[in-house]
């Protein structure tokens, strides 16, 4: 991947980012234009991007709903990172790859992935039961900032392959204080790959907040001591997170090399539906986000062009409810799976114990040792 | 001709890259240094800088790229420079590498070969000399080897870059000189097949690794006192050829498995558990099972004291046939 010859070192100024983080459209649904970070969206995109936040949320309620009523085992919540999310992922394009975290169903959504896929593993029932070439969607990666390695090498392996697309690297505030992101950074940028690293600073950790986890000024001003660009935006405002990625990913595609962009954001609810934020966040911290809602200035900003009214609402209104019926009959008593496939998948060529001890848990099953089959 | 365990490894890598362009080789030092053993020796000359070169010095980094350039349709083939380099890259090797295509349902399958030199006996500083196999063959989804020959480090190492299923592929680094008469290239038994390495009907001496060697000397100083040793050379643990190892123990009635590995909790306890298991009967004593001590690998002028080596094991065959 290197011959050795001496790069340019960049000049370490260029690549620091802005302590304000770049913000297009404000809490008031005012669109502020910028020329370092144009908008090329035209009204079709703006209602498609909208449309995604709206399912997002409501899926996103449903699936909190389904893990109340004992139908999912955990679920993480996206709520208040809508924008971030969908507005991130609207910036790839159709051979681009997204590497994602457990809490990235917009993304997901934004992709083409039908979201009860996603569900059945916060069900416990197979994992990650999508095809990721299929919509160039990587599995959900529960340990922290290990996807991170797996965007880059496939990066990589674009490179040498001559492959024109941009991988997109998500993760949140507190994988940036894992070694496999530090690591994913220095291999993307010694390697000089067109992936795009998307950190999502939702505040927390669970529950431990990003002050605690670094003292560098920003995340973004990690990326400078990797010799790239660091970018921030304001991961609430779907306008500005897509302009800003857009950017990086287009300098990604024209072979100028990996950034580092961190939306920030805000996770509102807790970290799972296992988590309890009231012992760790105020609820005058969680008021002061909800007028920086990522939806409502959206959605003046559409009124205000006439590109949402009260028939649009309606008519959105009923497919989030349709789709939102769907994942409750997809999800609710779906079938446990086959216990017998747990042997299937491991390996290629499994090693001889699989055969008896498939055969072991046979027996077990025809002798109705298990009464609760839910096959 | 003399074929080294060393030159062995750098011609299969070589025919490898050769019958397969998606073949890619990385790591430290594997570029223009040829590794610190040279087991990559002249790769990057030959096959170019793109597919053979430097990583930065980071091991978690290296599987983890390499989990993703598998995912894309490589086939990388990845070195650990040392055994004991390899703890930071567990996390890749066990969460993702070994789990994916089980989680994928297998959608997703990763040929990826992780090469490790390990084990001790040439004198190195700490953390060189580690005997890690066990915490991967205690890891569903990778399949463990370990070639005792020059030939079987050649035929196994294509199979390995040939196979579908990910493969830690662990090197004796003291058997990297020893030679052997051999034509290139060689064709190796599948992994999951033992070898038998030495015919013989007093006892079966079953090991792995850089001390199949030592267990072949033992026999040869053993079968000057008269005691006929057999010896199986387990050549991939897992799969394991847990038939080829009992049928040899039902022929002896004596098993002593020897590693380099402590004997607690070791590789050894596996097998004396499963000879137990299916060969009761036929035991004429119990499975014994020589190693290392139970210690941190010792300081290199103290390792010969730690390492299993003939005196070790014949007294194991003695203590198996006072029963």
């Amino acid at each position: 991947m290197s011959d050795r010859t001496e790069p340019a070192v960049p000049d370490a100024t260029s690549l620091l980012p802005p302590m304000r983080p770049v913000q297009l459209l404000d809490e008031g649904g005012e669109l502020h234009e910028s020329d370092d970070f144009p908008l090329d969206l035209k009204d079709d995109d703006l209602a498609a991007m909208h449309r995604f936040m709206v399912l997002a949320r409501r899926v996103d309620r449903q699936s909190i709903a389904l893990q109340r009523q004992g139908q999912l085992g955990v679920y993480a919540s996206l709520l208040g990172q809508e924008a971030a999310q969908v507005g991130s992922a609207y910036a790839l394009g159709p051979s681009d790859w997204v590497f994602p975290t457990y809490r990235e169903l917009g993304s997901a959504l934004v992709r083409g992935l039908d979201p009860e896929h996603l569900l059945h593993s916060f069900r416990g029932t197979w994992l990650g039961d999508h095809d990721p070439h299929e919509h160039r969607f990587g599995l959900l990666s529960i340990p922290i900032a290990t996807q991170a390695l797996h965007a880059v090498g496939f990066a990589m392996a674009a490179k040498l392959d001559g492959a024109d697309f941009v991988t997109a690297s998500y993760f949140g505030d507190g994988a940036t204080s894992e070694g496999d992101v530090h690591e994913a950074l220095n291999f993307a940028a010694v390697f000089d790959v067109p992936c795009v690293f998307f950190v999502q600073n939702n505040q927390y950790a669970i529950s431990v907040p990003v002050s605690e986890q670094t003292r560098a000024p920003t995340l973004a001003h990690k990326a400078v001591g990797y010799g790239m660009p660091g970018y921030r935006c304001d991961g609430n405002d779907v306008l500005a997170t897509y302009a800003v990625m857009r950017h990086a990913v287009d300098r990604a595609r024209r072979g100028e090399g990996p950034s580092m962009i961190e939306a920030v954001t805000y996770r509102r609810e807790s970290h799972t539906t296992a988590d309890d934020a009231t012992r760790y966040r105020s609820e005058e911290e969680l008021a002061e986000w909800v007028p920086r809602d990522p939806l409502t200035r959206f959605e003046t900003l559409l009124e205000g062009r006439g590109l949402l009214d009260q028939d649009r609402k309606a008519e959105l209104e009923a497919e989030v409810d349709a789709l939102a019926l769907r994942l409750r009959e997809e999800i609710y008593d779906a079938p446990h799976g086959d216990p017998l496939e747990l042997f299937e998948h491991v390996y290629v060529s499994p090693p001889a114990s699989y055969e008896r001890q498939r055969e072991l848990l046979r027996g077990e099953i025809d002798a109705g040792t298990y009464t609760d089959d839910a096959r | 001709m003399s074929v080294t365990m060393a030159q062995a490894l750098n011609t299969a890598l070589h025919d490898a890259m050769t019958a397969d362009d998606r073949v890619i080789c990385y790591g430290e030092d594997v570029g223009m240094l040829g590794g610190v053993f040279r087991i990559t020796d002249r790769l990057q000359e030959r096959f170019g800088p793109q597919r053979c070169f430097d990583s930065p010095l980071a091991e978690s980094g290296i599987v983890g790229t390499a989990i993703g350039m598998a995912m894309y349709g490589f086939r990388p083939v990845v070195e650990m420079q040392f055994d004991g380099f390899t703890y930071p890259a567990f996390d890749q090797i066990v969460s993702h590498l070994a789990k994916m295509r089980n989680r994928s349902r297998g959608t997703v399958t990763l040929p990826v070969v992780v090469r490790i030199p390990y084990g001790g006996g040439i004198g190195a500083v700490e953390h060189h000399s580690e005997s890690p196999e066990s915490y991967f063959a205690h890891t569903a989804g990778l399949h463990v080897v370990t070639p005792a020959t020059p030939g079987d480090a050649y035929g196994m190492l294509r199979r390995a870059l040939t196979g579908a299923d990910p493969v830690i592929f662990f090197e004796p680094k003291r058997r990297y000189w020893a030679s052997e008469e051999l034509d290139l290239p060689h064709e190796s038994a599948p992994f999951g097949q033992a070898e038998v390495r030495r015919q013989g009907s007093l006892a079966t001496l079953i090991s792995y690794g850089p001390t199949v060697a030592t267990c072949l000397d033992a026999a040869h100083a053993a079968a000057e006192d008269g005691w006929d040793l057999e010896v199986v050379d387990l050549r991939s643990l897992v799969p394991l050829d847990t038939e080829r190892v009992v049928e040899s123990v039902r022929r002896t009635g004596r098993a002593i498995v020897v590693h380099e590995a402590q004997v607690f909790s070791g590789f050894g306890a596996e097998l004396a558990a499963q000879i137990t298991e299916e060969a009761f009967y036929h035991l004429e004593a119990p499975v014994l099972r020589v190693g290392g001590f139970d210690i941190p690998y010792p300081p290199a002028q103290l390792e010969h004291y730690h390492l299993p080596g003939t005196d070790r094991i014949l007294d194991a065959v003695e203590r198996s046939l006072a029963y």
